[in-house]
């Protein structure tokens, strides 16, 4: 089967054939066909670990194909570098922005590139005037002049996007773009990739959100394993068909939270308050129970279990496990009396990149694996083997970089550190997180299995598809405070929805 | 100071000018400006205090040799701003200093009549080629540059060594012509002076204004992201190592013009000077910001330190003690404004959706 099959009425741009990588001994691309159709939004579906990234590198120029050919309107392309791919006219959004801090925004989108005046001079006033209207032309507001540094995920997302369209860029790949882009963004990023397609670019546009992809796109191609499975025209698809091409079998149910025995108060929090981030919030939460924290971005809920764990101060409240107060702004202390965190930004705040997995996965165990202070290797190993086997962690081998590891796998990484401090209450922000289907529904087993061995469990989630299938409770929470409180059966995407947004009757 | 671009219209958008108007500069310059600023504040009050204290602290000679005194180090601090900000460090250059000065009379003594130009090409050149030794090692041994330039300050300063065997080379073996570089004065300011002035010019303008310059910024900032963004890093570091190597050269032929009297161990320590002259004037350690201008403001701060604790007659071990007060107070100023412009930010992170 030809990766042109669904009727190609018009020449592809971009051609990629029988393209292989590998890393050391894992295959990350086995012989890869895409055909980029100009005019048209082709998306790129997979599980995390399928390839994806490496693909996206590979047209970025990032890495070089170990076999197989590249062709940029019929004539053979090779990349040789980044620089190689720009000038091939193709711009790339990456999924964790790409930015530097300490340069201003407007430099940081024509880097390389700058407009210049005389003797090749910088034209410093060119630059943050065309960086305006990029911005313009995107409807946001952000001061070119500004350094980067400090820029939220989604304006620094925005950033990106303004980069790759100063390119003119003739084949536009995005992976993940919208991740940490409110609806409205997302709808202009759309706008501006259709503008870009009717102008005759092609996108690749690559994601885990379903809706945007039979919304934006006219192809899709499925990977697998790091071998291409099919690309189909959009209206032939369902999304369960690409779900069942992306994990090689039927998914039965995504959210398969069983009742556990409800057990104790392991959990309460009473009256916590923290001027102008959240008040008087107060909740329990018991031993074989899921409680999710649902909400808008920006409500509050990460701060919440960030003062819960010490991370953060509070002015006001009480935190209580099984019963005894636990004192305030001590992670260490949460730790010791049984808590774990696991936070929503990974790369920063959860894992050492640098670090193997096997030392991640017992960072947080040190103490309890050592000897007279000394680290003893074989402890942590058989100690990292344990979690990360239960956990089913793809790594080429546990002292390979926790960096090199896909998203989903990096995740499971983060929870395995964290489970390895035996807790009796895991607070998880946004556990599935660009995280692909298939290892989605193990993070769930998994919750739920953790539930039914006694853990209690405070989730924080955006999706409600997640809060509905895994909650036991739904607090839902409204600039700073827990507006509603609802069982397992009352909550529904309504009632949720009402809540988060501030309406309907409160708590 | 930095250059102000004149005759641009002012922009409709972005924030209001602040304090005296003449801002259409950017946020992030301005942020660099201010940093300026408080070195150049603490060096008049410095300057200020020592002068109620002695009126002929001011007097021209004294500023004479003043200006005279912090040449050498401004050329180094300047030249080590360029390897800083692309997140290495150059430890060696007090080694290649030495070297080149001690080439330079060699030079001199093997052939008296060599043209004082030629001497200062010879001397960059041979400074490159140890700039060029230490951008390759770091290249093909993908080794962090404080370990390789730390072999190297031994390496270059055995080299001297053992070439210097004990010898000294003293003034009168070398030309007048060649000496008058290293105390003439135009219009009362030392020429010494005047290179250096040359030299932060050029620099400074080059890192602000070109293209290759700002990429040496994107490498210190986020080294990844250079590289995605086709930046050619591995090049880019290769030269910065070169070209404060020549600085250093160039530093080294000043270094035998001022003080006539050459052995193996001239420049010996300098480069922990050089490292601190970068950090007090706003060259952040890790790379990605900082200015040739401020580098150079803090090698005069240090230096002018030095003079007024001895016209002060406070112990000179208390020199010491001040400099490093000085880093550490210069870490914390640093800190404090980036937190202070960190809460400013968010509050403008706001976008409207």
């Amino acid at each position: 089967m030809s990766p042109e099959a669904p009727g190609a009425d018009n020449a592809p741009l971009l051609v990629l054939d029988g393209v292989t990588k590998s890393f050391g001994a894992v295959a990350a691309l086995r012989g890869v066909h895409l055909a980029l159709h100009p005019g048209e939004a082709h998306a790129l579906v997979g599980e995390n670990g399928a390839g994806k990234s490496t693909l996206v590198k590979t047209l970025a120029g990032a890495h070089t194909p170990d076999t197989g050919r590249m062709a940029l309107d019929g004539r053979p392309l090779e990349l040789r570098g980044p620089a190689d791919a720009r000038a091939a006219g193709i711009a790339v959004i990456y999924q964790e922005p790409t930015l530097f801090p300490d340069l201003s925004v407007a430099e940081n989108i024509f880097m390389g590139r700058q407009p210049l005046r005389g003797l090749r001079r910088i034209d410093t006033t060119a630059m943050n005037r065309d960086a305006e209207r990029l911005f313009e032309r995107l409807g946001v507001r952000i001061d070119p002049t500004r350094p980067a540094r400090g820029l939220s995920i989604a304006d620094q997302q925005l950033v990106e996007i303004a980069k790759a369209l100063s390119f003119d860029a003739r084949i536009l790949v995005m992976d993940e773009p919208t991740a940490a882009l409110s609806g409205v963004e997302v709808e202009r990023l759309f706008g501006v990739a259709r503008s870009l397609c009717e102008r005759g670019a092609a996108v690749l546009f690559i994601s885990h959100r379903f809706d945007e992809v039979f919304d934006l796109c006219q192809r899709i191609t499925v990977l697998r394993d790091g071998a291409w499975v099919s690309t189909d025209r959009t209206a032939d698809l369902t999304v369960d068909e690409v779900v069942r091409r992306m994990v090689g079998r039927d998914v039965s149910s995504l959210y398969p939270k069983q009742d556990a025995p409800v057990r104790g108060t392991l959990l309460e929090v009473s009256g916590l308050s923290r001027a102008g981030v959240f008040s008087d919030v107060s909740f329990t939460v018991r031993g074989g129970e899921i409680v999710a924290l649902a909400g808008l971005v920006g409500a509050g809920r990460s701060e919440v279990a960030r003062a819960v764990f010490g991370v953060d101060r509070y002015d006001a409240g009480e935190v209580r496990v099984a019963g005894r107060p636990l004192p305030p702004g001590s992670p260490r202390r949460a730790i010791a009396a049984g808590l774990a965190l696991v936070p929503e930004d990974r790369r920063q705040q959860g894992l050492v990149m640098e670090l193997s997995v096997e030392r991640n996965a017992t960072l947080a165990r040190r103490r309890a694996l050592s000897r007279l202070g000394l680290l003893i290797g074989g402890a942590e190993r058989a100690e990292a083997q344990r979690w990360t086997r239960r956990l089913q962690v793809k790594a080429s081998r546990l002292t390979a970089p926790v960096g090199t590891l896909s998203g989903g796998n990096q995740q499971k990484v983060v929870l395995a550190k964290w489970l390895a401090t035996e807790p009796r209450i895991l607070i998880i922000d946004e556990p599935t997180r660009g995280i692909d289907v298939g290892t989605k529904a193990e993070v769930h087993r998994l919750l739920s299995e953790l539930a039914n061995e006694g853990l209690a469990i405070l989730m924080i989630s955006s999706e409600l598809p997640e809060v509905l299938g895994m909650a036991d409770r739904v607090l839902v929470m409204h600039e700073g405070r827990v507006v509603r409180e609802l069982s397992r059966a009352e909550a529904d995407e309504t009632s949720v929805m009402l809540a988060a947004t501030g309406q309907g009757a409160t708590a | 100071m930095s250059l102000t671009d004149t005759g641009t219209p002012h922009r409709r958008t972005g924030n209001p000018p602040t304090g005296a108007g003449r801002h259409r500069r950017g946020l992030t310059e301005r942020l660099l400006a201010v940093r300026e600023l408080s070195l150049l504040l603490a060096l008049g009050a410095l300057i200020l205090v020592t002068t109620l204290r002695n009126d002929r602290f001011l007097s021209g000679q004294s500023v004479k040799d003043l200006l005279l005194g912090c040449a050498i180090l401004v050329i180094l601090a300047v030249g080590q701003t360029l390897v800083i900000v692309t997140r290495n460090v150059d430890l060696s250059v007090g080694s290649i200093l030495g070297l080149v000065a001690f080439a330079t009379g060699s030079l001199f003594l093997a052939a008296p009549g060599t043209p004082w130009p030629v001497a200062v090409l010879l001397g960059v050149a041979l400074g490159a080629g140890c700039g060029a030794v230490n951008g390759g090692l770091i290249a093909v041994a993908k080794v962090p540059a404080l370990v390789i330039t730390l072999g190297t300050l031994y390496a270059f300063r055995g080299i001297d060594y053992y070439w210097a065997s004990g010898r000294q080379i003293n003034a009168a073996d070398m030309p007048r012509s060649f000496l008058r570089l290293g105390n003439q004065t135009v219009l009362g300011v030392p020429l010494l002076f005047l290179a250096a002035v040359v030299v932060v010019a050029v620099v400074g303008y080059y890192l602000r204004s070109y293209r290759s310059g700002r990429e040496l910024y994107a490498i210190g900032s986020e080294p990844a992201a250079a590289r995605l963004s086709g930046i050619p890093v591995g090049r880019r570091v290769f030269a910065v190592f070169v070209a404060n190597g020549a600085l250093a050269g160039l530093a080294g032929v000043l270094y035998a013009a001022r003080f006539g009297t050459l052995d193996a161990a001239a420049g010996t320590g300098l480069e922990l000077q050089v490292v601190a002259a970068a950090v007090v004037g706003g060259v952040a350690i890790f790379g990605g910001s900082g200015s040739a201008y401020g580098a150079a403001l803090g090698a005069v701060l240090l230096t002018t330190i030095g003079s007024s604790l001895a016209v002060l007659r406070i112990d000179p071990f208390w020199q010491q003690a001040v400099v490093g007060a000085l880093i550490l107070a210069a870490i914390g100023l640093d800190r404090l404004l980036a937190l202070r412009m960190a809460a400013r930010l968010r509050g403008r992170s706001a976008h409207g959706a």
